[in-house]
């Protein structure tokens, strides 16, 4: 039994610190307001203090730390993306996340589990072959297998897919791994309520003031507060934030559902993607199946779930676990998804001065939680963008110069 | 002891079928009607599970599936639910989630250990070192879940059926039966569902010993099952509320998709737990359940009973008890008798004790229940040092209910805390969504077939169109049937909130404490309400405790998102029956009885090649040397073929596609590439013209609904008058190619294939072997060939006969893989292998495929203004070595370049044409305009060099499939 819980059996009354602040009143001034209390939000607020000293700031959170798309996804992270930029972002984010449990001291449950992306189709497996070999060519561990491969490490899935679109192949990504999402999202706000960062729950942006070209506060539903710097992430509320500047990115909000099933022992220990069904499920350390698909087929600013979701989804999965279906789906809900054309984030600086975003997360940014905060908190502090999120950009839309995610991202997450 | 009753008079049991069955290796015996927990109980077995986290000793609780402590484990299924699953005869079922077995489960250690473990513990450790982290968390995971899965079980699936009706009225109990009636009565089409096997809900167990409920239970049941109106049915569960009133019913043949105008909610409330030590214990019970076990199963939940309440319901809960031979020796009220009425006075009678203004401190008992300790209680705290002690084997909780919401709050209701019900009560409900019956406050009788009624006519109003002004809360008590702290601390603890989680009412404190203050963060961090019930008895004394720590009221508290499902459904019921469309062209016996190898193209089945597997390269070799010199016939059904008809017709194609179409002449056609707005290619095909306002589209095979869906769209949004027909189904098409393909078709056709009337790229209308064909001269393959369109049930006919007339000139069908060989040699590329998410047409090569000067706009143009500017990378040909013999580069192999990607090959294949290996590489700038030889880096990581060479390969000048060779030679 590890000292701590053997502490905690001997102490008399549970004296542990608050994680989060109680509510109170919200200063005149800030530094920096961070909008949106999701996992992006508390990371960039930690590493503002943590790596900046800069502490006079304010995270406003509309509902509660977490509430947002940071606790509603599938915790998948992983870096077997497919153009250079992002494969280099998103092993910078992998690596982080390997040791923020120990940066915390908070266990966020990061379990590597190894992650297969199956091919159904020969393009699909000369997309896989394309993605290895970038991540290859990047020092990321990440290779196309065969049918032989994956009947050895997932011995229950059905290669042969009930007689149609048998699998031929997969992308196996040995560092894929989960983690407890909320407990990210509590590790980082923590970590920047104890140096001194203030968070806000329950306090809605509602407005942002600015003069000429430049910021100078944000209204809330608690008053005004005035600041230097203003960052939005909001993910799926994005649209509304960037409407209060008038300003303009190519973001879509879709809708992306998920559920899980009655906890079972556990049994499946890697995490499986199917791009061509367009289904994908993982394991929960509570043993629920974990299982996502993607998007929504239309546009949709709503978080209501759909029967179409679980019906399609539970009927692609059992052609390749068929003992599944003596499973229960015990939970369905959604997120609103801001999903950019090229299926990579807007990040950095603005048009505006002070205004920095960091969005266009669609269903792929939980896994970039640290190196967003990390790099947001930088471009703040320096009021430059971090070379890792330069070819993220909001310009890249006007300028053409995009960065092709789609096939990494659109069902993989 | 719980034990068999002699016949009730409404029980569910059929005794004239006994069913035996084995449960931990012993052998029982039940009725048909019992349910798996319910013929233990009868047999005396009441530890029926262990809990999920400290593995305590369970047993039945509501018996109305929320007795999530009592799963069970068949070899077929896992988390088998023994409160409601029939029993059926030849059950062999073992406890879930026990080490060892039930009776001597070694996990129960962990309970001992509880203190080591407080809320959110796993948190707070086992990351420490780094390393060990994952040998933790095998372990952690091994004691979290449930059920086992077998792997090897087989796949099992429901159909579904689709349902409509006026009215879907949820749970049929007084209320519901009442507003299922009332509406009928008005003309509705009603639906009457209830998720039991019969109908009836609490009338027929918590009222079953009152002789005024008999009338309306005769008088209700008989109405709705006679009414012409309404179709009833029982045991089947409403899944969830979906967006326009669509509720899945989950009912035992599976799922009924049911489309309403209106909903019903009359689900009433579920009986909350009285929060004391050792409440988990079996034998302490839900009231109401124990009212379940006596009217649906006949089975005597105990001995001796001490009977917990704050409300009527705990009286007559006692006094159905005496009725049922149970000794009840005390019922301790945490209110005053001076509430209770008249039934205060029936106890009485009976001479049995209430102690007002007590309540329970405390259970004991080590599996099972010995001794209850109750003290006097001031509403908020209980004084223990007046405890007194009642040796009993039951105790039933009846301190307050809570609303069955959920499909309430999943159709966007909205519920408020009322303080005279000391229930969460409907506060404003979205249209067409209407609560009747104790959900809604409505506790009576009288109360419940009055709300019911208002109910039912408030939706027909609603549906009509007619006027009524909405009186939600007209039929409400006036008297609170919960108690609004029904919790009590205790030193020891196991004071438990949430069952199905094992949470202490001193972890939820202590969460809050630990500033997840906030009721959905309190749920993330304890876990409170996220087991197999989702709550269904722990939210609500969770929000109570949540208020009472931080001071709020039970509003500002708030609740937890309810979402779907109501139940835990099952994926065999979701899933359906397996529907996998898969298209085949008219053309396809031919292809399998020809020894085609079939591969899955999108939903098509295309022949890849025609031979053995093993032989696949020669066999591709074959194909295509029979199209270069003699002749070749390929399938090409699976192209997207759409007539675009109206006088618009020319201005949608001049607006989707980069090249104009208006001006293409009649009887010709051109290459149509499509690009999105920001320029990337999405599909190619060709247009033709048929007449002035008539064209002829023709769309890659994966991409054709897409096209199709484009064009459509674009219709709409720029308002054109333009008929679409999409003919990719009803159009066989084959192409001919080869440099005899002329000579094959001259003596078959009505149409004049004279290269002055029919050239390259021409399309014609006419009669092939008698069988209406348009002809279209096409060169993908780089041969003189011609595409033929026909309807599918001449496909064959004609098939056969180019097959057997073309034997003189060596005919061979061939398959996808000769066709994109030879493509290949024409450095023609496919939309989607050469081309990525973001290659536009000056990448891969067809600037002049992107009339920017002469053409005012065209979708993607503004974009393509750009990017031609700054074309980063293009489409290049290349060639392995003369000679070379190494390892093979394939499709997606990286061009290297200085030690950083420059590329990637996007198609490769030995050309039989030119003796060598030819391919695409999309280059990235500068290399792709420089001369030097590209350096592509294979499996191995070797690199292997490639030349660079122009395309096409193959006949560059195009001689070939615009000239009859045969003609010319
Ligand atoms: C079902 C689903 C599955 C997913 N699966 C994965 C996955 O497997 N892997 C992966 O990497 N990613 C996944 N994602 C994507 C990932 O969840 C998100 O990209 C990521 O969590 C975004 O984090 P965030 O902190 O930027 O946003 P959020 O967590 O959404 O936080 C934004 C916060 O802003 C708050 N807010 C909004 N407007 C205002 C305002 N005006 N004032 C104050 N506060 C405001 C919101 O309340 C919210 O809490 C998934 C998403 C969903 C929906």
């Amino acid at each position: 039994m590890p000292w701590r819980l053997l502490k905690y059996g001997l102490k008399s009354s549970h004296d542990e610190p608050r994680f989060f602040p109680e509510s109170r009143p919200l200063k005149s001034h800030y530094d920096v307001v961070i909008i949106g209390g999701g996992g992006h939000g508390m990371a960039c607020a930690y590493y503002l203090a943590k790596e900046h000293g800069i502490t006079n700031v304010a995270v406003l959170e509309q509902g509660y730390i977490g509430g947002g798309n940071t606790g509603r996804n599938t915790t998948i992270v992983r870096s077997n993306y497919l153009t250079p930029e992002g494969v280099k972002f998103y092993d910078t984010s992998l690596k982080l996340f390997e040791d923020l449990s120990d940066d915390f001291d908070l266990n966020i449950f990061y379990s590597t589990r190894g992650h297969f992306t199956l091919a159904h189709t020969d393009s699909a497996l000369r997309t896989m072959r394309w993605r290895a070999e970038v991540n290859k060519h990047h020092g990321i561990d990440s290779e196309v297998v065969d049918r032989d491969f994956i009947a050895k490490e997932v011995p229950y899935m059905d290669l042969d897919c009930a007689g149609h679109s048998p699998v031929m192949g997969a992308l196996y990504h040995a560092p894929g791994a989960v983690a407890r999402h909320d407990a990210v999202a509590w590790g980082y706000a923590r970590g920047a309520y104890n140096r001194g960062v203030e968070i806000h729950q329950r306090t809605r942006v509602t407005g942002i003031r600015t003069q000429g070209d430049k910021v100078t506060g944000v209204e809330t539903d608690r008053g005004f507060v005035s600041c230097n710097k203003v960052v939005s992430m909001v993910a799926g509320s994005t649209p509304r934030i960037t409407s209060m500047l008038g300003l303009d990115t190519p973001i879509e909000i879709f809708p992306l559902q998920a559920c899980v099933s009655e906890p079972v022992k556990p049994f499946m220990d890697t995490i499986v993607v199917s791009g061509s069904l367009h289904v994908y499920v993982s394991q929960s350390s509570r043993g629920e199946m974990v299982m996502g698909a993607s998007v929504d087929p239309s546009v949709l600013h709503s978080t209501r779930s759909s029967f179409d979701f679980v019906e399609g989804l539970t009927d692609k999965m059992i052609d390749l676990f068929p003992f599944m279906s003596r499973m229960k789906v015990m939970r369905q809900w959604a997120g609103m998804s801001d999903i950019t054309p090229d299926f990579a984030p807007i990040m950095g600086k603005t048009p505006i001065e002070g205004f920095y975003l960091d969005a266009g997360w669609g269903t792929w940014g939980f896994k970039a939680t640290p190196v967003s905060g990390k790099t947001m908190a930088w471009t703040l502090a320096n009021d430059r963008n971090h070379e890792l999120i330069e070819p993220f950009r909001l310009s890249r839309f006007t300028d053409f110069d995009l960065v092709g995610e789609k096939g990494a991202a659109s069902v993989g997450h | 002891m719980t034990s068999r009753l002699d016949p009730q008079p409404l029980e569910w049991l059929d005794r004239s079928e006994t069913r035996s069955f084995e449960f931990e290796g012993q052998h029982y015996i039940g009725f048909a009607g019992d349910s798996i927990s319910s013929a233990l109980l009868a047999s005396g077995q009441t530890l029926l599970g262990r809990s999920f986290k400290y593995h305590r000793p369970r047993g039945a609780v509501t018996l109305a599936n929320h007795d999530v402590n009592a799963l069970f484990q068949s070899s077929e299924e896992p988390n088998i639910r023994g409160d409601v699953t029939p029993l059926a005869a030849g059950m062999q079922l073992t406890a879930c989630n026990v080490n060892g077995s039930l009776a001597k489960d070694r996990d129960q250690i962990i309970g001992k250990l509880s203190r080591f473990l407080p809320v959110g513990f796993y948190y707070k450790t086992f990351h420490k070192p780094k390393k060990f982290f994952p040998l933790w968390e095998r372990l952690i995971r091994e004691k979290a879940g449930l059920g086992r899965i077998d792997t090897g079980w087989s796949v099992r699936r429901k159909a579904k059926t689709y349902g409509f009706c006026d009215l879907l009225v949820i749970g049929a109990g007084a209320s519901g039966m009442q507003a299922a009636l009332s509406a009928a009565e008005q003309g509705l089409d009603v639906v009457l569902v209830d998720e039991n096997p019969q109908i009836g809900g609490s009338l027929d167990y918590q009222l079953v010993n009152e002789a005024s409920a008999a009338v309306v239970r005769a008088r209700l049941k008989h109405d709705v099952q006679n009414h012409t109106n309404i179709r009833v049915l029982p045991g089947h569960l409403a899944c969830g509320w979906y967006t326009d009133h669509y509720v899945p019913l989950l009912g035992p043949d599976g799922i009924i998709k049911m489309r309403a105008r209106a909903v019903i909610s009359a689900t009433g409330v579920m009986e909350q737990p009285a929060v004391f030590r050792n409440n988990d214990l079996p034998g302490v019970m839900m009231a109401s359940g124990a009212q379940r076990l006596v009217a649906r199963y006949a089975v005597k939940p105990g001995q001796r009973a001490v009977v917990l309440t704050a409300n009527s319901e705990g009286y007559r809960a006692a006094l159905d008890m005496v009725k049922a031979g149970v000794d009840v020796s005390a019922v301790i009220d945490m209110g005053s008798l001076a509430e209770r009425g008249v039934w205060a006075d029936e106890l009485n009678a009976l001479k049995i004790p209430v102690l007002e203004r007590h309540t329970v401190y405390e259970a004991q008992g080590k599996e099972q229940l010995k001794r209850v300790v109750v003290a006097p209680f001031d509403g908020d705290k209980c004084d223990s040092r007046d405890a007194r002690e009642f040796d009993a084997d039951l105790l039933l909780m009846s301190v307050g209910w809570a609303p069955a919401a959920q499909l309430l709050y999943q159709a966007g209701g909205r519920l408020a805390y009322d303080s005279t019900l000391e229930q969460l009560l409907p506060q404003e409900l979205p249209n067409g969504i209407f609560a009747c019956g104790r959900l809604n406050g409505a506790f009576t009788l009288e109360q419940r077939l009055a709300d019911g009624e208002r109910a039912g006519a408030e939706a027909a109003a609603f549906l009509k169109g007619e006027p009524l002004i909405p009186a939600l809360a007209a039929c409400r008590d006036t008297q609170a049937h919960s108690h609004p702290w029904p919790i009590v601390d205790h030193p020891k603890g196991k004071n438990f909130v949430d069952f199905d989680e094992d949470l202490q009412l001193k972890d939820l404190v202590n969460a809050a404490k630990e500033g997840f203050d906030n009721i959905e963060l309190m749920k993330r961090f304890s876990t409170v309400g996220m087991g197999p019930s989702q709550g269904k008895h722990a939210n609500m004394n969770g929000i109570r405790v949540l208020a009472a720590v931080t001071g709020r009221s039970i509003d500002q508290t708030g609740s937890t998102t309810a979402r779907p499902m109501f139940h835990p459904v099952p994926v065999q019921a979701l899933a359906g029956r397996r529907f996998r469309p898969e298209r085949l062209t008219a053309l396809h016996p031919w292809h399998l009885d020809n020894g085609a190898q079939m591969m899955e193209a999108g939903v098509w089945m295309r022949p890849e090649f025609y031979g053995r597997p093993e032989e696949r390269a020669q066999a591709i070799l074959r194909e295509v040397q029979a199209v270069r010199t003699g002749l070749g016939l390929i399938d090409v059904s699976t192209l997207g073929k759409i007539e675009v008809m109206g006088p618009d017709a020319g201005k949608l194609l001049d607006g989707t596609y980069t090249m104009r179409m208006s001006n293409i002449k009649l009887g010709m056609t051109r290459y149509a590439l499509m690009v999105d707005d920001s320029g990337v290619i999405v599909d190619d095909g060709i247009v033709g013209r048929i007449a002035e306002d008539r064209f002829y589209v023709t769309a890659t095979t994966s991409h054709a609904d897409a096209t199709f869906r484009t064009l459509s769209r674009h219709i709409v949004e720029w308002g054109l008058d333009v008929r679409l027909v999409n003919r990719t189904g009803t159009l066989a098409a084959m192409n001919l190619a080869g440099p005899h393909a002329r000579k094959l078709l001259k003596p078959l056709t009505d149409i004049d294939l004279s290269e002055d009337n029919f050239p390259y790229l021409g399309l014609q209308e006419g009669t092939l072997c008698g069988v209406p064909v348009r002809l279209i001269r096409v060169g993908f393959v780089g041969e003189l060939g011609y595409e033929i369109h026909l309807p599918v049930d001449a496909a064959l006919q004609v098939w056969n006969t180019l097959m057997e007339q073309g034997a003189e000139y060596g005919i061979r069908p061939f398959g996808v893989e000769a066709q994109r060989v030879l493509r290949l040699e024409k450095g023609h590329i496919i939309v989607g292998q050469d081309t990525d998410g973001l290659t536009n047409p000056f990448e891969a090569n067809m600037p002049w495929a992107v009339p920017l000067k002469t053409k005012p706009w065209f979708t993607g143009k503004p974009s393509l203004a750009l990017l031609k500017e700054r074309c980063q990378r293009s489409l290049r040909g290349f060639m392995l070595p003369q000679g070379y013999s190494g390892e093979l580069p394939k499709e997606c192999h990286l061009l290297i370049d200085n030690g950083d990607i420059a590329g990637r090959i996007t198609s490769i294949a030995y050309s039989p044409s030119l003796g060598r290996y030819i391919g695409l590489a999309m280059v990235d700038q500068p290399l792709a305009s420089s001369e030097r030889m590209f350096q592509v880096r294979v499996d191995s990581g070797a690199l292997v060099p490639l030349e660079p060479c122009s395309t096409p390969f193959y006949d560059a000048e195009g001689v070939r499939q615009t000239v009859d060779l045969t003609e010319v030679a």
